[in-house]
């Protein structure tokens, strides 16, 4: 039998991507490109869009080259519906909607977060953990629970991800790669530990007072020679991810659950990596993580996670092809799991 | 699994290893007790990791002995020992709520002990939060009915704080809702029955739950970029 193939379009924030994924998981392509601002500067919706404009359609072609498949060998087209900023979201909806009716091909619209998970899954082979998703938009601490991936812990204002970006800001650090990548290399060189806020409440955390009084102490530390800019990169880190760490801790003791996966962008920092595998190894669990072909937002995880929802029945009509800004993680019926986990039910029955 | 301990009484029985805390069985006195005590986390800058267990230690201690002046059940507390990170209070003879309500979920829910654990649950928060206290931990698993009386037990001060503004306590309301629809999804709307409770409890409800729609609408909107 041929094996089933998904051509995946990701397009939420400031990276266009596409993939050619089969539904084993194995890779075919994965092409992507980043819209890099000057230092000092965040992307915005309109020039983030136009960059994915003019990058999507040479992607699409480098996808299949790469794959050495034809648009005749494609089962199914996914995009991300959401969540995300609307008008990046948009481009790669619209070229999904167009191909679909120039290629005559099925449409499966896939949450962006729970595309992060899946892909997270396949690719290290973690079965049921509980999951950290950090990343520019996002801070979520998620586990699977009855049919669904339920949210335990999240962030009570903005993500972690841009709590680090914006202070990258404050400093005029590079955005190439990306600033979280800059400020990990420079925490290398930090020494002195500043004391920061350090804001868990329950399973939810908060970064927006960290990020204020970073943004409003930082310039007078620096004039004073109180620290270096290291410094503040090292203290910045040891406090944020020892949060992120404590409430994904908070929830494998909530759900009993050994394993812990990373995804997201903020996922391919290896100190935030390290601090987890420790608090991992100390209650006898495993730590899986990715690096940043697979952490960083890219098509071919919306292309996996669009291809288990298609194998297991489930497509979206052209006219409800739409996206959206607010997409709960929770809102999206995890149909294939649901199937794997009734079928070993019945497979442990039989025995 | 047994660990003699230096200079204490009685041995320590590992009940469980929390998040942040190990939980022993042992005897104080005497009495059957818990001996509580904070680990330190390597993955934490040591600097910060002592500042925050010595801190959690003593509000804990503090507001488990202050819901219990205002009127709400916890475990006596028996001792403090800032040196080694421990607490050693009052062994609570009984199940948790998580226990009690998975077992709903798979047994069917009996209504009349759901009302009445609802019940005891929002009168409680709501006897803490006209005190001025907020639990900061609002989950199932913190909840203990004790056996014979089935009085509502609350353990885990270790979050705990003072606060009398109406976003302290409404986020203290919400993170129980969430707790309840992650993990408890199947035994029906429990937390409308708990917010009833609060109202006749508290003084402050209006305030509060008013809050407790904007935090939830904050909830939803959360969700941003990917």
């Amino acid at each position: 039998m041929k094996k089933m193939i998904a051509l995946g379009f990701e397009g939420s924030a400031n990276k266009i991507g596409v993939g050619v994924v089969t539904l084993d998981g194995s890779i075919l392509s994965n092409p992507r490109h980043t819209y890099v601002t000057p230092p000092g500067q965040g992307f915005l919706p309109r020039e983030t869009a136009q960059h994915h404009l003019q990058h999507i359609l040479p992607l699409i072609k480098s996808a299949l080259k790469t794959a050495q498949i034809t648009p005749n060998d494609i089962d199914c087209l996914c995009y991300t519906k959401g969540p995300g900023m609307g008008a990046p979201l948009q481009v790669a909806t619209v070229v999904v909607r167009v191909l679909s009716q120039l290629w005559k091909k099925p449409i499966v619209a896939v949450n962006h977060c729970v595309a992060h998970i899946e892909m997270g899954r396949v690719v290290t082979g973690a079965d049921d953990p509980v999951v950290l998703y950090v990343s520019g938009g996002n801070t979520q601490v998620i586990a699977y629970s009855e049919g669904r991936y339920r949210i335990f812990g999240e962030t009570i204002d903005i993500a972690v991800g841009n709590c680090l970006d914006r202070f990258a800001r404050v400093l005029t650090l590079s955005n190439d790669p990306n600033p979280g990548y800059n400020i990990e290399q420079l925490a290398k060189k930090g020494e002195k530990f500043i004391d920061l806020p350090y804001v868990v409440k329950g399973m939810d955390v908060s970064f927006s007072g960290i990020l204020s009084y970073l943004e409003a102490t930082a310039e007078e530390k620096l004039k004073n020679n109180e620290c270096t800019p290291a410094d503040l990169c090292y203290s910045l880190q040891e406090t944020v991810f020892p949060m992120l760490v404590e409430i994904t801790e908070r929830a494998m003791a909530h759900c009993d659950k050994k394993d812990v996966l990373i995804v997201g962008g903020v996922g391919c920092n290896e100190r935030l990596q390290e601090m987890m595998r420790i608090m991992c190894s100390e209650r006898g669990g495993r730590l899986f993580a990715t690096d940043d072909r697979y952490c960083i937002d890219n098509g071919a995880m919306i292309a996996y996670t669009g291809l288990l929802a298609y194998a297991n029945g489930m497509s979206t009509l052209l006219e409800e092809s739409t996206f959206t800004q607010r997409f709960r993680t929770d809102e999206v019926l995890a149909i294939w799991r649901e199937k794997i986990e009734s079928s070993n039910g019945l497979m442990e029955k039989s025995v | 699994m047994e660990i003699k301990a230096d200079g204490k009484e009685g041995s320590l029985i590992l009940l469980k290893q929390g998040a942040e805390a190990r939980v022993f069985e042992s005897t104080f006195v005497g009495r059957k007790s818990i001996v509580k005590e904070r680990f330190s986390k390597k993955y934490r800058h040591p600097s910060l990791d002592s500042k925050l267990t010595l801190r959690r230690l003593n509000a804990e201690a503090r507001c488990m002995t202050k819901a219990r002046r205002l009127g709400v059940c916890t475990p006596v507390l028996y001792a403090v020992d800032p040196v080694l990170h421990t607490l050693i209070f009052e062994y609570v003879e009984g199940p948790s709520v998580k226990d009690v309500f998975l077992e709903f979920g798979s047994n069917g829910v009996v209504e009349e002990r759901m009302d009445h654990i609802a019940v005891q649950i929002g009168d409680a928060i709501g006897k803490l939060h006209d005190g001025g206290l907020i639990h900061g931990d609002l989950t199932t698993s913190n909840m203990l009915i004790r056996d014979n009386t089935n009085q509502l037990v609350l353990i885990d001060f270790g979050l705990s704080f003072t606060s009398t503004l109406p976003e302290d306590k409404a986020v203290d309301l919400y993170v129980l809702e969430r707790a309840l629809l992650s993990m408890h999804s199947s035994c029906g709307n429990v937390m409308d029955r708990i917010l009833a409770a609060y109202r006749k409890s508290s003084k402050q409800w209006s305030s509060t739950l008013n809050k407790l729609a904007q935090v939830r609408q904050r909830g939803r909107k959360r969700t941003m970029i990917g």
